[in-house]
């Protein structure tokens, strides 16, 4: 994992009237139900921690209510903390001025929203161009610039049109659009595909991808499907009732899930495809004399072929560069595809 | 038992003393504080009657093609422009042309101080909870309260004439620009402004780049109110002596000229139907961006 973008330490946050005075009894650990019952105050996020490697896609996943989009407004201070710091760049956003907020919310943070949120009065062009002049930028060259981006989320030919003219999935491509244009290193996304219809959303995930491929920013990203977090996520961090219960890359959440709660989100899932023979190998095996090589970072799924018609069923493992990792036979192969038991 | 069949009033000699102090007093203040207050509005008496000198003093054919040219520009629609047209040159061709270019003169002149305040109020109002919870109540009196009662002390302090014709009028005419304003603001989508202030724009540009625009259509139903509000005055004002098509009317009621009335009346109720009819149809151009394709 590489260094930390973002940095988010022991962040708790409390709706209520007097959040101040209910944070003690929240850090002694009291339910989220006690809370609300002896105190009137909602439990929305309890002790989180969570380092955002740089460049990489960092997903947050959850249950409805589990306090995912509460967490990504505390990320540009759209919500204020009850306690707890978030780091960016080794900077406290917990204690920025008012004006220092706005920079950073105009330079290095962008969002793409749920409901999408573009301004209803202003045409395509002009939503995109938003952020830009937020930054300060001439409109001619704010509007040379969105225009850019209109063309890399294949909206040309629309960008004279108003919101209200386009489909769910165009106006989000004017949403990311919006949001790329002001060339900030992080990109929060809350449940940003989410409202479309699946096929749709696919077309959409192929597109952020494509697009990290080359752009490499970190981004944040929001769901609440599994198959969604499985193919964007680099990491993945499950919140319940406001707690964090795991994090880690996809291929521990499926090998190794914290409890039945994640357990419980897994098991429906083409655990062939998440799994990498890299996590497999058994560095302890030897691998009999001229067995097959495959890349760490094949999916299990397609390895099964090769492992099926290898000489004794089994392969050797290797990085990227070459270097050994160990040995993977079908039999250990073939229980890996298998859920832990419970 | 007389006790309950009686109200326990206070006695008349307080009442009368109660009142009696108040008037003087009002009198005092207005002796006092009249020549400035004259003083303060004077630069608006010489602008109403320089506005009312310019519409009378320029040829009728030129002020149809204006009439006609904003008719157009607000409502795009050549029915509402040529019914305009018309309607303004049956009022020339029954001789009261000289009077509704003096009500039109005040209407316009009230409209534009309503707007001018009323909308910079009702954004304090949606900005501050507080504004709100006292600016409305000052609202529901200002509405509510019979003109006549608070003619009395405008007349007190600026006696008869134009300023405070148009002050009784912008009285009654101020609170839906206001209202409107602050409920536009109000009713303004949350995600929208959660966006704004995720891009980084601070309050000022949030108010300007989003809430005022898509409050429009909601500060434009305002206006036109304030346009109505302002026309339905104009008979009470001129008992104040604001010159206009309320001074005909005026004379038709306490002479019982049915006809002089009804003419002037009609006329009162023609400038509404284009005021109201091109402010509209303007206020829901504002709103094209709404709907899909195929529209404007
Ligand atoms: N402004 C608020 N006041 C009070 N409670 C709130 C507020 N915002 C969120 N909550 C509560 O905090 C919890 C987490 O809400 P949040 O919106 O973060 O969930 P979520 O994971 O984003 O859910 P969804 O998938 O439905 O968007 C919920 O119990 C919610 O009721
Ligand atoms: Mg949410």
């Amino acid at each position: 994992m590489s260094e930390a973008k973002i940095e988010i330490k022991n962040l708790y946050k409390v709706f209520g009237d007097h959040p101040s005075k209910v944070i003690e009894l929240v850090q002694d650990g009291i339910s989220k139900t006690d809370l609300l019952e002896k105190h009137g105050h909602i439990l929305g996020l309890k002790d989180i921690s969570l380092k955002i490697p740089n460049r990489e896609i960092q997903v947050i996943m959850g249950l409805s209510g589990s306090g995912k989009s509460t967490l990504i407004r505390h990320i540009n201070r759209l919500i204020e903390p009850t306690a707890g710091e978030i780091w960016i760049d080794n900077e406290d956003v917990t204690a920025m001025s008012q004006a220092a907020l706005r920079d950073l919310r105009r330079f290095k943070t962008s969002m793409v929203f749920q409901k999408f949120a573009l301004l209803p009065h202003r045409t395509v062009i002009e939503n995109v161009a938003y952020g830009l002049s937020m930054q300060g930028v001439p409109e001619a060259e704010a509007h040379k610039r969105a225009m850019h981006w209109i063309e890399r989320v294949e909206l040309n030919g629309f960008e004279n049109n108003y919101p209200g003219q386009l489909s769910g999935g165009m106006q989000q491509r004017v949403g990311l659009a919006r949001a790329l244009a002001t060339d900030a290193e992080i990109l929060l996304m809350d449940e940003a595909f989410s409202a479309l219809d699946p096929l749709i959303r696919t077309g959409m995930q192929n597109i952020l991808l494509g697009l990290q491929e080359e752009l490499h920013k970190t981004i944040v990203f929001i769901t609440h499907d599994l198959d969604e977090a499985l193919r964007l996520g680099d990491n993945i961090a499950i919140l319940r009732d406001g707690e964090m219960v795991q994090d880690g890359s996809p291929q521990d959440i499926v090998m190794r899930p914290a409890d039945d709660y994640v357990s419980e989100f897994i098991k429906d899932i083409n655990r062939g495809r998440v799994i990498k023979v890299g996590s497999l190998a058994d560095p302890a095996a030897s691998a009999s004399d001229g067995a097959p090589i495959i890349v760490a970072d094949t999916a299990l799924e397609t390895a099964l072929s090769t492992l099926v018609a290898a000489p004794g069923q089994s392969c050797r493992i290797t990085k990227k560069d070459g270097s050994d990792l160990g040995t993977l036979t079908l039999e250990r192969a073939v229980a890996a595809l298998h859920a832990p038991a419970g | 038992m007389d006790f309950f069949l009686e109200f326990p009033e206070l006695g008349r000699h307080t009442l009368a003393a109660m009142r009696k102090a108040i008037d003087t007093s009002f009198i005092h203040f207005s002796r006092e504080y009249g020549a400035a207050l004259e003083a303060f509005f004077y630069p608006l008496l010489q602008f109403m009657i320089w506005f009312e000198k310019l519409l009378l003093s320029t040829p009728w054919p030129i002020i149809l093609l204006i009439i006609g040219g904003l008719a157009w520009f607000g409502s795009r629609s050549v029915k509402i422009t040529v019914g305009s047209v018309i309607a303004m040159a049956l009022i020339g061709i029954f001789g009261m042309w000289e009077d509704t270019m003096a009500t039109l003169a005040i209407v316009s002149v009230a409209t534009l101080l309503c707007v001018v305040i009323g909308i910079p109020i009702g954004i304090v109002m949606a900005r501050f909870e507080r504004a709100q919870s006292v600016i409305t109540p000052i609202l529901d009196v200002m509405q509510t309260i019979p003109s006549f009662v608070y003619l009395i002390p405008v007349v007190m302090l600026l006696g008869i004439g134009k300023v405070p014709g148009l002050l009784a009028v912008c009285i009654y005419a101020i609170p839906p620009i206001v209202r409107l304003t602050n409920l536009g603001i109000r009713l303004v989508d949350r995600d929208v402004l959660e966006a704004a202030d995720a891009f980084g724009a601070s309050p000022r540009q949030k108010l300007f780049s989003v809430q005022v625009p898509l409050a429009l259509p909601n500060i434009f139903a305002g206006v036109n109110q304030t346009i109505m509000m302002a026309l339905s005055m104009v008979v009470i004002a001129s008992m104040i002596g604001v010159r206009g098509l309320g001074v005909p009317v005026l004379k038709a009621i306490s002479n019982q000229y049915l006809s002089l009335g009804l003419m002037n009346g009609l006329a009162i109720v023609a400038l509404a139907i284009i005021f109201d009819r091109v402010s509209q149809t303007y206020g829901q151009r504002l709103q094209a961006y709404r709907k899909g394709f195929g529209d404007e």
